[in-house]
């Protein structure tokens, strides 16, 4: 038998030293922390953050067992989730709306782990409890948006420039005019081509025809996805989830993970509500109203609900002409109206501003309608008279809300709009208790069936059974060392697959044994039967595992949600046995019998 | 210890005809079943939304059943699963109705009937999603099978990748039989199992016709079947033994790894067990039968060209 070269063994040596610091951090477990972070880039936690916390903290007599700080977010440590709770409210209180709270579990693990990146594993949502949705956007609905849009600059410039136009509407895809006479349609032509250069403006007869290329429309969509994500990155903010995952896939889908969050009816409210603020014009005209409650609508005008005090709803007359939308609040906070009912106060920036300062100049006496549009149903919040030309940009709208109204109102258009409305096509929740259950199962499998297979292959296989338990011991190590290093996302298939990658594992031990013995039945010497064993095991082992890591990455490519989970594990493993196989089961036998004289092999 | 102290090779060439008899009826049946019930397909596959609810005391199904039939859901499926605490509620999905709140309406009628309901797992799948998810699980098989095929061809022959691919599409359809004639559920997990078992049993076939190429080699004369029966009688031991470790696992996550991994380690197991009587005794008859030789896998050494002068 050759002696085994020092440079293995000292490969072996590093890669199971590592694998002990990476798997370490596992047992730790988790202490319950405040996580801290600003709520847009421009607000940025420091050392005058953790200053201002201490204070508030030490003022509540909360007894903080340490913080981390990674230049972003700030999180403080607490021995019990008592003390986070408590912990969190004070904070939330000393630090204002303009930093996230939220509340999140760290590892337990010294510091100096993770400063070499020694993490836990990050356990799926399967495993923590959380939800999980798959939304998709409604393409058509943004590339509607964005033509009503232009509808809306279009009439805007055509009154400034004080051009009469019979109407503008969407109409198949483009957007038409309708003008008294080709010359007008030809000043309106070359009028859009000097104020509003990016639309496509043509004559058509009488009319002009703004048509947006297929170019367009991928750009707009494209648009539409990431606004949402933008949007929904707000909102989830504004829920106060620790880790958030929020992704695009495909096309036109976006994958949302909320670990942690156990209210999805609210978090779904939130996530999927295209809540934006229109402000109309009333039509105030008792006969017309009578006569569109009897059917015959007005042009250019809708029949609307007007929500009371009591939760009663009113007929009310709306005129079609949006004069401002929700894209030109800046904020948007809860507070209450002179009368103590809830409201909802708005600033505007300086576009909106101006234009609502016009609005309500030119309509002063009449009736102004806040209208709020949320998944295709409008609804008018409110509807005061405009007593006298309101500027500065500062509007409070306050009707029959309750304060969790407003303040669900306030976030939505705090967070911004929805580019397009989005549908819940997937959803995955799953309770905490489920996921704890979760994880004792998982590992109640693997321990059982791997104490199952060690006692086998030591009773089976004596000394070289022992050899064969060692190396699946140190490939279970590596495993979950590489799992916590790549900090790959483990579910219970995941788990799954740790077990069936074990019981695969020992495969390859199973066919070195066995051609040991062989070996010797045909008379070999224990040296040579050794080493021929390992020399021929090791083209069968890496032919199967070939065959094997071929189904492991088809799943990979392939499988979606669980079985990605799978497949990342089932990949690994198969790696990781490999090398355990074949280099530690032969370094074991090489310390073992290498140096000494072997008279009967235990096998 | 040993158990398997066997001195002369098994002719199992010459029972050819006989295993593959009983392979072709397993597979008829399997086919049988798979069309006549067809597959119980997850929410994941068909969509629809999957709730699963625990009670503090044991759960009343009918009172469950009634408050969902005056919800107008009398197409749902009530459930008790594990203890008679825990009810697993299937909702079909409904045309023009939002499914995705579908959920949070149930419970809170739920609630109403008994307040201490609490929600364990949610699962909704639009109808947009299941379609995906067949055909990325229908393209999953067919990269597993070329894939595994040029490996094979490549590193053996082309007889050896087609014998392999039969012997363990076979497993595969007998794996779906089972789930069709018992009406299990048919999930993603358990499609991943079908996979991995896929990979696990064509390494089984390998290690056989790795044996065959080398007694190919080493040793002379003998006829092909003799050399077969040879290259099956001395990996049999590894063969069962392997499994037999592998089993336990799996076995292992049958007993404990409650009914998230049930069907998953139902799947292996049965995939586990006709892994090793396909990949002995489907695939070597079927290299026999396409006609394997020795001149298929031995190189003949080059002769050498010598210089004309």
């Amino acid at each position: 038998m050759s002696k085994f070269p020092l440079w293995k063994y000292f490969i072996i040596l590093c890669a199971v030293v590592a694998g002990f610091l990476y798997t370490l951090p596992n047992f730790y477990g988790e202490v319950p922390a405040v996580q801290i972070s600003g709520s847009r880039s421009a607000i940025v936690v420091g050392a005058d953050t953790i200053a201002q916390v201490n204070a508030s903290l030490k003022a509540d007599n909360i007894q903080s067992i340490g913080e981390v700080f990674d230049g972003k977010t700030l999180k403080f440590k607490f021995s019990t989730t008592d003390t986070q709770l408590k912990a969190r409210d004070t904070i939330q209180q000393a630090l204002g709306d303009n930093y996230i709270v939220a509340l999140n579990l760290i590892p337990a693990s010294p510091s100096w782990m993770s400063s070499i990146n020694a993490n836990p594993m990050f356990l799926g949502l399967d495993l923590r409890g959380g939800v999980h949705f798959l939304l998709e956007v409604d393409m058509d609905a943004a590339v509607k948006k964005t033509l009503d849009k232009y509808v809306g600059e279009v009439r805007r410039d055509l009154s400034n420039n004080q051009i009469r136009y019979g109407s503008v509407a969407v109409v198949n895809g483009s957007v038409l005019i309708q003008l008294r006479d080709e010359a007008t349609a030809g000043q309106v032509v070359n009028q859009l081509k000097k104020d509003l250069p990016k639309l496509q403006a043509s004559l058509d007869g009488n009319n002009v025809k703004i048509t947006v290329s297929a170019d367009e429309i991928q750009v707009i969509k494209e648009a539409a996805v990431k606004q949402n994500i933008l949007t929904l990155h707000n909102r989830v903010n504004e829920l106060g989830v620790a880790e958030p995952i929020i992704q695009q896939q495909g096309p036109d889908r976006i994958v949302v993970e909320l670990p942690g969050v156990q209210d999805t009816a609210r978090a779904k409210d939130i996530l999927g509500r295209t809540a934006s603020l229109e402000v109309r014009m009333v039509d105030d005209d008792r006969n017309a109203l009578n006569q569109a409650l009897n059917g015959n609508l007005p042009f250019g005008e809708q029949l609307l609900d007007e929500v009371n005090a009591d939760g009663s709803n009113t007929k009310i007359l709306i005129k079609n002409d949006v004069e401002l939308t929700g894209d030109n609040i800046n904020d948007a906070q809860p507070g209450f109206d002179e009368n103590g009912s809830p409201s909802v106060n708005i600033g505007l920036d300086s576009v909106g501003a101006s234009i609502f300062k016009q609005v309500t100049t030119n309509n002063i006496g009449k009736r102004m309608a806040m209208v709020l549009v949320d998944h295709g149903k409008s609804q008018v919040v409110t509807a005061p008279v405009i007593r006298a030309a309101i500027g500065g940009g500062q509007v409070q709208i306050s009707g029959a809300m309750s304060v969790q109204d407003a303040n669900d109102v306030a976030l939505l258009l705090r967070s911004g709009s929805l580019a397009a409305p989005m549908n819940i096509i997937e959803e995955r929740t799953v309770g905490p208790s489920l996921g704890q259950e979760n994880i004792d199962k998982g590992f109640h499998s693997v321990l059982w069936g791997f104490l199952a297979i060690s006692i086998f292959m030591c009773v089976y296989y004596l000394a070289f059974g022992v050899v064969s338990v060692v190396s699946l011991g140190v490939n279970l190590l590596l495993l979950i060392a590489v799992l916590s290093m790549l900090q790959a996302t483990l579910t219970l298939p995941g788990i799954a697959a740790i077990a069936l990658a074990l019981g695969m594992a020992i495969d390859s031990n199973v066919l070195i044994n066995e051609r040991i013995r062989e070996e010797l039945r045909a008379g070999l010497k224990p040296h040579a039967a050794i080493e021929a064993g390992y020399g021929h095991a090791w083209a069968t082992i890496l032919d199967s595992n070939v065959t094997t890591l071929i189904a492991g990455l088809a799943l990979l490519a392939f499988g979606s949600g669980p079985v990605k989970g799978f497949a990342v594990v089932h990949c690994l493993g198969i790696l990781t046995s490999m090398f355990s196989a074949v280099l530690v089961s032969r370094g074991i036998a090489g310390f073992l019998y290498a140096n000494r004289r072997i008279k009967k092999l235990y096998i | 210890m040993e158990f398997f102290k066997i001195k002369k090779d098994i002719p199992f060439m010459s029972y050819g005809r006989l295993t593959t008899s009983i392979s072709l009826l397993t597979f008829i049946l399997a086919v049988f079943f798979l069309f006549s019930r067809g597959l119980n397909l997850s929410v994941e596959f068909t969509g629809g939304t999957l709730m699963e609810v625990q009670y503090s005391q044991a759960a009343n199904v009918d009172q469950i059943r009634g408050e969902l039939d005056k919800m107008g859901l009398d197409q749902a499926s009530v459930q008790v699963y594990g203890s008679a605490k825990n009810v697993m509620l299937r909702l079909p999905n409904k045309q023009n109705a939002n499914s995705a709140t579908l959920s949070n309406s149930v419970f809170n009628t739920l609630k109403v009937g008994s307040p201490d309901v609490q929600i364990k797992s949610v699962e909704y799948i639009g109808p947009q999603v299941g379609r995906d998810l067949v055909n990325n699980g229908l393209m999953a098989i067919a990269f597993v099978c070329i894939g595994i095929m040029i490996y094979l061809a490549l590193r053996f022959e082309w007889r050896f990748a087609v014998a392999a691919i039969l012997a363990n599409m076979h497993d595969v359809v007998i794996i779906l039989g089972c789930f069709a004639a018992f009406q299990w559920e048919f999930s993603l997990t358990v499609l991943a199992a079908i996979l991995a078992v896929l990979g696990y049993s064509v390494n089984e076939s390998v290690v056989v016709f790795d044996r065959i190429r080398e007694n190919f080699r080493t040793i002379r004369g003998g006829t092909v079947a003799q050399i077969i029966n040879n290259a099956i009688t001395a990996t049999m031991s590894r063969t069962i033994i392997t499994h037999g470790c592998t089993e336990m696992m799996v076995l292992s996550m049958l007993f404990f790894g409650g009914p998230s991994l049930h069907y998953f380690a139902l799947a292996l197991t049965i995939g586990i067990l006709f892994g090793i009587y396909s990949s002995v005794l489907v695939a070597s008859p079927i290299v026999m039968w396409l006609g394997v030789s020795r001149e298929n896998l031995v190189k003949q050494p080059k002769r050498k060209e010598e210089a004309v002068v």
